[in-house]
């Protein structure tokens, strides 16, 4: 165990993705010499030399589409786009391209692209640097969407993200980067020869010994209010739960989705079976999200459990605003408790 | 000069048209609306049918035999007959569109013969004859255009992408497949296929410029065949097209796309110069689309019925036809089988169309994602829905 920020966690995952397989490349601006604005890519390119570990021109769709060429050629390319709000010039080779082609190639084409983005507010940024794009990508069939909330997290779930044969969008919640925690960095995550280019296995079932990339997990136990988030919003839920315990003695359950294509909804279900109650909570705007699609499966799957509407907690329906604004902007504890007394009075 | 049936140059010609890499004349703009050869375009061929020497051009087709002169005469008459039968196909209901590659049969039986089969073509949708190249069975494109796959070919098995529809896409995904040659330190190439109008995206711009810096192995062949559905080439560049390869800083060359000859011999000295380490090549090749954009399309609504005659006087296929018979290479009995090789190509896409089966309605699920080992209950649900409104 070590205790590491989720950056140096990213930063010694992708080390090891470099390391498992020769075929695994980082591509993106200024991921080189820099290592990337984040420091993601810190070292890397100095360890690993500048054909895995590539400076790109500065043009986002040339990143991924050139991906989807090495991918063709049999690598396995981790894209690094600088920020979320820069992601759209790459967004026409990421839907119509990457996420379909194993599908129009009935299934003899695979890209293993994995395509990372810092995403998301508080950090006191300029425009088109505090962005949450997820919904765009989850609503395209084909691309598998995850996000990481801690450290281990983010040493596991990059790993698992580059063994995949699917494409995966890796969002990184940047307002953590700093955050530490424990990570376990000797966890055997495939129970396999790591030189291998083969499929992912089973590493999400049960008997894996960590938990797989496409499932969410219960982070905080709880008996009163089924709380449902991921991402930057982890820490901010897990604080208001800490708040309503002391204050109000209710007990929040806090689930981290962390994969939000597919969604593992299976541990909300039986949550909200036992709590009667839902609040879904992100950064990202309310209208056609994440939480929409989380509130209509519950409500269609436990709607005689449900004691009130499942709640939402969002940001608002608005450019994400100047930054001098955003604490008014994103989601707190505050508006996060208030849903909670919303779903006892209706 | 012309060249006898051994292949052996016999006179000079007065006016050799030799326009490789470097040239810098200016061109006007719609240079490729006059005939073809006009403003610099590498010719081998004229549209009378008569070899014309090209000191830099005429080593990379010496090799040729009388059987492999041939052999692309009929390559070209074969594929022109495969479009006319897969138009006649969507007037009649069975194919739901077809881009038809009439008038750019030399254009892209030229530069598929030019490419060895570790090498990796990406193509527009228009590229049939290419896929010809790569022995891709029509029917396979077919099933694209009636809707029955997603274009379900193995690239790797045919050095062949997908077909794609997002114009200059694939421009990208040549060049990166070709960073990953020069990775694998291999001796392959990719080409890349695209259109004048692809020539204003933004993707074949970045990928000039990825190319150009990483140093790829790549061959941009433009098939600017004067219209991008009702636009014509000047409305996508103030220069010819092949000029811009100068600012990305590799070679650009204007061959005569109609000329089979001379786009197979192009196309393998830029193919060469890739593999060789030089980097990559813009090969712009004048054609004309002689019909529709697709059979969505009506050109009668933006061109003249003139522009059509004075490149049909230029006609690809004519014109290697004249010279086969002119120097003896072309027997009637040759041509004879091969009208009924054709006609019986017709026949088989004829009938292997419409008796294509339909995909089976569980199909529409399959291959959406590559890891089975993934669970989404919700996609799961989906599929048994429709399993049980399907029976």
């Amino acid at each position: 165990m070590a205790t590491l920020t989720l950056a140096k966690a990213l930063n010694q995952g992708l080390r090891a993705c470099l390391e498992d397989d020769p075929k695994v490349l980082i591509m993106g601006e200024d991921v080189g010499k820099l290592g990337g604005v984040f420091r993601i890519t810190d070292g890397l390119q100095k360890d690993f030399g500048d054909d895995r570990v590539i400076d790109t021109p500065l043009a986002e769709s040339g990143i991924i589409g050139t991906a989807i060429g090495l991918a063709l050629r049999g690598f396995r390319p981790i894209c690094e786009i600088q920020f979320d709000g820069f992601v759209f010039p790459a967004f026409d080779q990421i839907v119509t391209q990457l996420a379909k082609m194993h599908y129009r190639s009935g299934g003899r084409v695979t890209l293993p692209v994995t395509i990372r983005i810092p995403y998301g507010g508080g950090i006191g940024a300029v425009e088109h640097h505090s962005e949450s794009p997820e919904a765009y990508f989850c609503h395209t069939a084909g691309l598998r969407v995850v996000t990481c909330a801690t450290p281990s997290d983010g040493y596991t779930m990059i790993r698992q993200a580059v063994r995949s044969d699917d494409p995966v969008i890796f969002l990184e919640p940047k307002r953590r980067y700093w955050e530490k925690g424990e990570v376990d960095t000797a966890v055997d995550l495939f129970g396999i020869d790591p030189t291998s280019h083969g499929p992912t296995g089973p590493a999400h079932a049960s008997a894996a010994p960590v938990l797989g990339l496409h499932r969410s997990r219960v982070t905080r136990p709880g008996t009163d209010v089924t709380v449902v988030a991921y991402g930057p919003m982890m820490a901010t839920v897990l604080a208001a739960a800490d708040v309503a315990a002391r204050d109000n003695q209710r007990s929040l359950e806090v689930i981290d989705l962390r994969t939000l294509s597919p969604l593992d909804l299976e541990p909300v279900f039986a949550s909200v079976r036992r709590t009667g109650r839902c609040v879904v909570v992100h950064e990202a705007p309310g209208n056609v999200s994440l939480s929409a699609e989380v509130a209509a499966r519950v409500t269609e799957t436990a709607f005689y459990s449900l004691e009130a509407p499942v709640a939402r907690v969002t940001g608002f329906d608005t450019p994400y605003p100047p930054s001098r604004l955003e604490d008014l902007y994103l989601p707190d504890v505050d508006r996060i408790l208030e849903a909670v007394d919303r779903t006892y009075e209706f | 000069m012309s060249i006898d049936s051994n292949g052996s140059p016999q006179a000079a010609d007065p006016a050799p048209s030799n326009n490789g890499p470097g040239k810098t004349d200016l061109v006007a703009p719609n240079a490729g609306t006059g005939p073809a050869g006009e403003g610099g375009a590498v010719t081998l061929l004229t549209p009378d049918g008569v070899r014309v020497a090209n000191a830099t051009y005429d080593p990379w087709i010496a090799d040729l035999t009388d059987e492999d002169l041939r052999g692309l005469y009929r390559d070209l008459v074969l594929v022109r007959r495969f479009d006319a039968e897969a138009t006649a196909l969507q007037r009649q209901g069975e194919l739901g569109l077809w881009a038809s590659l009439a008038g750019q049969e030399a254009a892209q039986v030229g530069s598929g013969r030019a490419l060895r089969p570790g090498d990796m073509a990406f193509p527009t949708y228009r590229e049939h004859g290419v896929a010809w190249c790569r022995s891709l069975d029509p029917l396979t494109l077919l099933s694209l255009f009636r809707g029955v796959t997603g274009g379900a070919w193995d690239p790797a098995e045919h050095g062949f992408a997908l077909y794609s529809i997002v114009v200059g896409s694939q421009v990208l995904h040549a060049t990166g497949y070709a960073m990953g040659v020069a990775k694998d330190g291999g001796e392959d190439a990719a080409i890349a296929y695209f259109g004048d109008g692809a020539s204003s995206e933004g993707d074949v711009n970045e990928a000039f410029v990825w190319a150009g810096v990483f140093n790829a192995p790549v061959v941009f062949f433009c098939e600017n065949n004067q219209w991008a559905i009702s636009e014509p080439s000047r409305r996508q560049s103030r220069v010819p097209l092949y000029r811009r390869a100068d600012g990305f800083g590799f070679p650009g060359v204007q061959v005569d796309g109609n000329d089979v000859l001379a786009t197979l011999a192009v196309t393998r000295r830029a193919l060469d110069d890739a593999r060789s380490g030089l980097g990559p090549v813009l090969v712009e090749a004048l054609t004309y689309r002689m019909g529709a954009h697709t059979t969505a399309d009506d050109p009668r609504r933006y061109r003249l019925d003139g522009e059509l005659a004075e490149w049909q006087a230029k006609d690809p296929i004519a014109r290697m036809r004249t010279y086969l018979e002119s120097t003896g290479r072309l027997g009637e009995a040759f041509q004879s089988a091969l009208d009924a090789e054709a006609d019986a190509l017709a026949v088989r896409v004829r009938h292997g169309c419409v008796t294509m089966p339909a995909p089976p309605s569980d199909s529409m699920f399959a291959h959406v994602t590559a890891d089975g080992s993934v669970d989404d209950p919700h996609f799961a649900a989906e599929r048994a829905m429709l399993a049980r409104e399907t029976g």
